[in-house]
């Protein structure tokens, strides 16, 4: 039986130009997003943090940190954790079937978007 | 003739578990970590090797960074299964994926332990 429905043909429509998301699927996709950047930049920030507690190394720390292009990198850094934060928390929240309702699981991922952007701000001029 | 299909209860419960045990620990660790550093008296070489020196955040630093790399290797394996059909191809980015984080464990633990 089971064989029956894995091997049907299922349509597909795999236009991403003319895909347009909802706001949970933005979410998402995001999340998936700022993941990948994290895992790339993982040897960037563990140089860093190596830098950072070494005596020596805590002078050329804080000068890469000081460098307006490391600066650029590091705040899309902070927003791709805080969005991949918030974001998890609203993942584990679903899989505790908290606000899968349609309406809700919108405002949600509104709110996601909102709190990721807006500490990223405000973390981002507290920390430059 | 046995045609079997893979799909079933239980296949990728433990790392579906893991996945979410691990980003519960991260959230917690974070905030654990941001009250820390706001509590600092200022941000010199002498304090921050002074946190991370302290046993205790030094024990929770590094279930931080292996929970972060148990949790990128679901996360980054999940995109591979996605992504990347061929099996030969497949394969070499799961194995070279998990070089990766191992040695990142390594070098966190370096990083930690020399303190």
């Amino acid at each position: 039986m089971s064989e029956v429905t894995v091997r049907k043909q299922r349509p597909k429509h795999l236009a991403i130009h003319e895909i347009r998301l909802p706001l949970p699927g933005f979410v998402s996709i995001l999340h998936r997003i700022s993941g990948v950047g994290l895992f790339l930049l993982l040897p960037f920030l563990l140089y860093l943090f190596d830098l950072s507690l070494s005596q020596d190394g805590f002078a050329t720390f804080s000068e890469v940190v000081a460098h307006p292009l490391a600066k650029l990198i590091l705040l899309g850094l902070l927003w791709a954790y805080l969005h991949h934060f918030c974001a998890g928390i609203r993942f584990l929240l679903l899989d505790l079937h908290k606000g899968i309702d349609l309406q809700p699981a919108r405002n949600s991922a509104r709110l996601v978007l909102i709190v990721s952007l807006a500490l990223t701000a405000v973390i981002g001029v507290a920390l430059w | 003739m046995v045609n079997r299909i893979l799909v079933g209860a239980h296949y990728g419960l433990k790392d579906w578990i893991v996945q979410r045990a691990t980003a519960v620990y991260m959230a917690v660790y974070t905030l654990v970590f941001a009250a820390c550093a706001l509590a600092l008296p200022e941000f010199s070489f002498e304090s921050w090797s002074a946190l991370f020196g302290n046993g205790v955040f030094k024990f929770l630093t590094f279930l931080f960074f292996l929970a972060l790399f148990y949790h990128a290797w679901i996360g980054v394996r999940d995109l591979w299964m996605d992504y990347v059909k061929p099996v030969g191809v497949r394969l070499t980015l799961h194995v070279v994926t998990i070089f990766l984080l191992v040695g990142y464990a390594g070098w966190a633990a370096q990083i930690l332990w020399r303190l």
